[in-house]
């Protein structure tokens, strides 16, 4: 089992979700991050003071799967994600213990499936 | 034998009182019609009435009354709550309600002292630098016009009109010292600065025996002229600003942390409602509803646009971006240089002030401020002081008889002349006495209840240290 974190830009969550779906993703969990990267964030300027906002909005998306079906769980992310620009997010994948699905007490690959 | 004579001699100074008081009355002969007549067209040309002509209109002339009404309370919702929500707005989230409770406090503080000498030091004469105690206590201020100032408006009207000014322009004060001074400090310090810097200054400006009313005082050293208020009002609390914001010191973290605005939407709701109370501060201050009035309204509409779109336009060129910060900035800085204006010059005028108050104040926030390294948090010095010394100036060269022909009373050969000297004059007295007064009137606040809180209160938050209550609560 791994778990797959994958951040990126919040406009893109929809294309991912849809496109995740279409592989047979049945869930997910969402979370509005902050963070930043080699994208350096932005200037606000209120009249002569200038203040540099270096933590950017995204959004970071966990997917718990069995190790098979991490392949292509991340090559659908990435083509739906990316824009070829400078801050379109990373994916990590984590291997996993265990895990529990609460309403059946279903073990490992079963509650993730 | 004693009190008999007494009561014989009051008896004796009663009747001739009541026979004097029957000889004036008749004295005024019965209106003819065509004097009836004279006297309503003097009412619909906002003129002065005939003398010694007894009148059939007693009061005053509902028309200009009115709208001084309705003018006084635009004039009062310019500071309540369009100044709160403008200064407001640019606070950081934790001081919005020290904005808000400073304007209202103000209001409050200045209505009792206006009510108590202050009317009467500004426009009872007197002196030419400050009025006299005639009108203390608002006494004899009543529904007939008092003829100083306008023949068909109420005096009490006119009192609460003029009141409007003097509660508004300390409150823009308070943007320059924003998140960093004492509640009871900023009290103290307009409590005080009224006294020395506004009641002498109104008084000389407008009071009727005034050192630089010069459209009225036939007397006047310095025959300056300031419409609606550009060294009264901007120019007085904007260098009052400077000097208050050096002394006070800069806020804590000054350049090294995030002091952005909180609440553009704010910030923008104020603009607006300080563009739409304006009208009654500058349209208003024809005192009537008069043709000078008419030009007012128009050549304050078209400074503050013109000036909103060039500040805009100087950010899109000089930044990259048209902010609505600028936008809104642009906007204030056409209504600030217009004021002295605005009742005597034409458009065209109005489209060159426009122009130059969009991009010389811009420079002072933009350019001057980082420079120096003041921190008059919401520049109040970059666009008042700055603004109010620039229409005051411009007021000297684009002022013209066609505009307003009250100006041929007592300044014929001034105006399109030598006006622009009378007018540096005016600009250095009110200087003078608003950087000098508040430099001494700083320093005695500071001793006598101290200017700042802690560090630790300043990073709490003036709203829950001073006030006991948060702006916004999300649950």
């Amino acid at each position: 089992m791994k778990k797959v974190e994958a951040i990126i830009k919040p406009f893109k969550l929809e294309e991912v979700k849809e496109a995740l779906s279409e592989l047979g993703i049945q869930g997910m969990t969402i979370t509005e991050v902050e963070g930043f990267g080699r994208q350096k964030g932005h200037t606000e300027i209120y009249r002569g003071s200038e203040y540099t906002q270096n933590l950017l909005p995204k959004i970071k998306i966990e997917i718990v799967l069995p190790d098979q079906q991490v392949e292509a769980v991340v090559d659908t992310i990435i083509k739906s994600a990316r824009t070829g620009k400078i801050g379109d997010g990373k994916i990590f994948v984590l291997p996993v213990e265990e895990a529990v699905r609460i309403r059946t007490n279903e073990r490992g690959g079963q509650a993730v499936s | 034998m004693k009190l008999r004579n007494q009561v014989l001699v009051l008896l004796a100074a009663a009747w001739t009182a009541a026979a004097a008081f029957a000889n004036e009355s008749s004295a005024l002969k019965e209106p003819t019609v065509v004097e009836r007549l004279a006297d309503i067209e003097a009412y619909i040309n906002n003129g002065a009435r005939t003398p010694d002509v007894a009148s059939k209109v007693a009061g005053p002339g509902p028309g200009h009354n009115g709208w001084l009404m309705t003018s006084a309370a635009l004039v009062l919702f310019m500071t309540l709550p369009g100044l709160a929500l403008f200064y407001g707005g640019l606070v950081r989230r934790k001081n919005v309600l020290s904005v808000l409770a400073q304007c209202l406090g103000i209001a409050g503080l200045v209505t009792i002292l206006w009510w108590a000498v202050g009317y009467s030091l500004v426009f009872a004469p007197g002196t030419p630098v400050l009025g006299g105690l005639k009108f203390a206590f608002l006494q004899g201020v009543d529904g007939s016009p008092n003829t100083d100032y306008s023949a068909w408006v109420s005096h009490n009207v006119f009192a609460m009109f003029q009141l409007m000014f003097a509660i508004i322009t300390p409150a823009l004060i308070i943007g320059a010292i924003a998140e960093r001074m004492k509640y009871s400090a900023v009290l103290l310090f307009i409590g005080i600065w009224m006294f020395v810097v506004y009641f002498p200054l109104a008084h000389m400006v407008w009071g009727i025996d005034g050192l630089m009313n010069g459209a009225w005082n036939a007397n006047a050293k310095i025959k300056a002229i300031d419409f609606a208020g550009g060294t009264v009002v901007h120019m007085s609390s904007g260098w009052s600003a400077l000097i208050l914001c050096l002394i006070v010191g800069r806020r804590l973290g000054y350049g090294k942390t995030i002091m952005a605005p909180h609440s553009m939407v704010l910030c923008m709701v104020g603009t607006a409602m300080l563009w739409f109370g304006w009208y009654g501060f500058n349209a208003g201050s024809a005192l009537g509803a008069d043709a000078v009035a008419a030009n007012a309204f128009m050549t304050t509409t078209l400074a503050a646009a013109i000036a909103s779109v060039t500040w805009g336009a100087a950010e899109w060129i000089f930044k990259g971006k048209p902010s609505v910060l600028g936008l809104c900035s642009g906007v204030v800085a056409g209504l600030v240089v217009v004021t002295p204006a605005c009742g005597f010059v034409t458009a065209t005028g109005a489209v060159i002030i426009g122009l130059l108050a969009g991009f010389i104040p811009f420079l002072a926030c933009v350019k001057l401020k980082p420079l120096l390294g003041y921190d008059d948090a919401l520049d109040t010095f970059g666009v008042h002081a700055v603004g109010g010394t620039l229409g005051a100036l411009l007021t000297g060269f684009l002022a013209t008889h066609e505009a307003n022909p009250n100006l041929a009373i007592n300044l014929k050969d001034v105006v399109g002349n030598t006006l622009w000297l009378h007018q540096l004059g005016a600009i250095g007295v009110t200087l003078v006495l608003a950087t000098v007064g508040t430099a001494l009137i700083a320093l005695v606040v500071k001793l006598v209840v101290g200017l700042r809180p802690s560090p630790e209160d300043e990073t709490v938050g003036l709203d829950l240290v001073y006030h006991g209550e948060e702006g916004y609560i999300f649950e």
